[in-house]
């Protein structure tokens, strides 16, 4: 078993890690919100949601406010547990 | 090379987590600036107070209330407000210009979030320090203030710079210490809210602010 075992595939890309990070601080947070602290296009960013959906790493709610729709994100313990994984594997191969 | 990405990553994550949490445009120069105004504000109060009871001045926040024209509480109060005012609008704008600089929004659900948790134990504590007033224990409304402004800071500490956190310890401090020495009042606010704000607002403007 190799520390490379512990990296997550579907946390290697900056988009995804920046959701993964914004979602382990926060409750929820909306696609406008995550759009603008990771400054990305619409369709690059839903692509990247769809995927850590897929995986059962965060949970989208799909909701009114008032007549606008709201998608909102929120990271779901399973996908919590498996990035701590991936942070720990990071920094026992940045070797401290 | 991978190590460097590695690096890269952590990093990033850490400062996803820090901006989507909490709002760090707080200016530690308005800080310094209040604790200077609470100073100020503490000097006139002081003269008032010696004027109103030249003899036993040193008995004002406490038992001696009764003693109080309503002319001394108004004009205390008076005192009291406008050091508030002062402050909030002075940290509002050095916060505006910092948000400014720094490409931040002033007005985004982090600095909601901040605003909304250091209110409650804020607008509680008014609440109870008013109560205080209304049964005639006026000497409890120092440490009081004190305390609750403590708790405020620490409630908003998870919301913006941690540092916060050690100036609200500090100000529960103060104020659990001053209900041993009812009277002092002014002398416990003069240290919490001006000695204390300008201390932690230096070390904040050293930490974060100088470049």
């Amino acid at each position: 078993m190799s520390l490379i075992d512990n990296i997550n595939k579907a946390f290697d890309h900056r988009i995804r890690l920046g959701i993964m990070s914004i979602l382990m601080v926060n409750d929820y947070a909306d696609f406008k919100i995550l759009k603008e602290l990771l400054g990305a296009t619409d369709g690059n960013l839903a692509s990247h949601t769809k995927a850590l959906e897929k995986e059962e790493y965060i949970k989208v709610e799909k909701q009114f406010i008032g007549r606008k729709p709201n998608t909102r994100y929120s990271a779901t313990p399973l996908g919590k547990a498996q990035f701590k994984k991936h942070i720990n594997a990071l920094e026992k191969l940045i070797g401290k | 090379m991978e190590t460097n990405k590695y690096l890269n990553d952590i990093t990033e994550i850490k400062n996803l987590m820090n901006r989507s949490s909490r709002f760090i445009s707080l200016s530690g120069l308005s800080g310094v600036l209040a604790g200077i105004y609470a100073l100020i504000g503490a000097g006139f109060a002081y003269v008032k107070l010696k004027e109103t009871s030249a003899a036993n001045y040193e008995n004002f926040s406490g038992r001696s209330s009764s003693l109080w024209g309503s002319d001394t509480v108004s004009d205390l109060t008076f005192i009291a407000i406008a050091v508030l005012v002062a402050a909030v609008i002075t940290g509002f704008i050095m916060t505006l210009k910092k948000s400014k600089k720094s490409g931040e929004k002033i007005w985004d659900s982090t600095s909601k979030r901040l605003v909304f948790n250091f209110a409650i134990p804020l607008v509680v504590g008014g609440l109870f320090c008013l109560v205080l007033m209304q049964q005639g224990i006026a000497g409890l409304v120092a440490p009081a203030t004190l305390i609750f402004y403590g708790l405020a800071c620490v409630n908003a500490s998870k919301y913006t710079m941690g540092d916060v956190r050690y100036m609200g310890l500090a100000f529960i401090g103060i104020g659990l210490v001053s209900t041993q020495f009812i009277g002092y009042g002014l002398y416990f606010w003069a240290l919490g809210f001006g000695v204390c704000h300008i201390l932690y607002g230096a070390l904040m403007y050293y930490k974060y602010d100088r470049n």
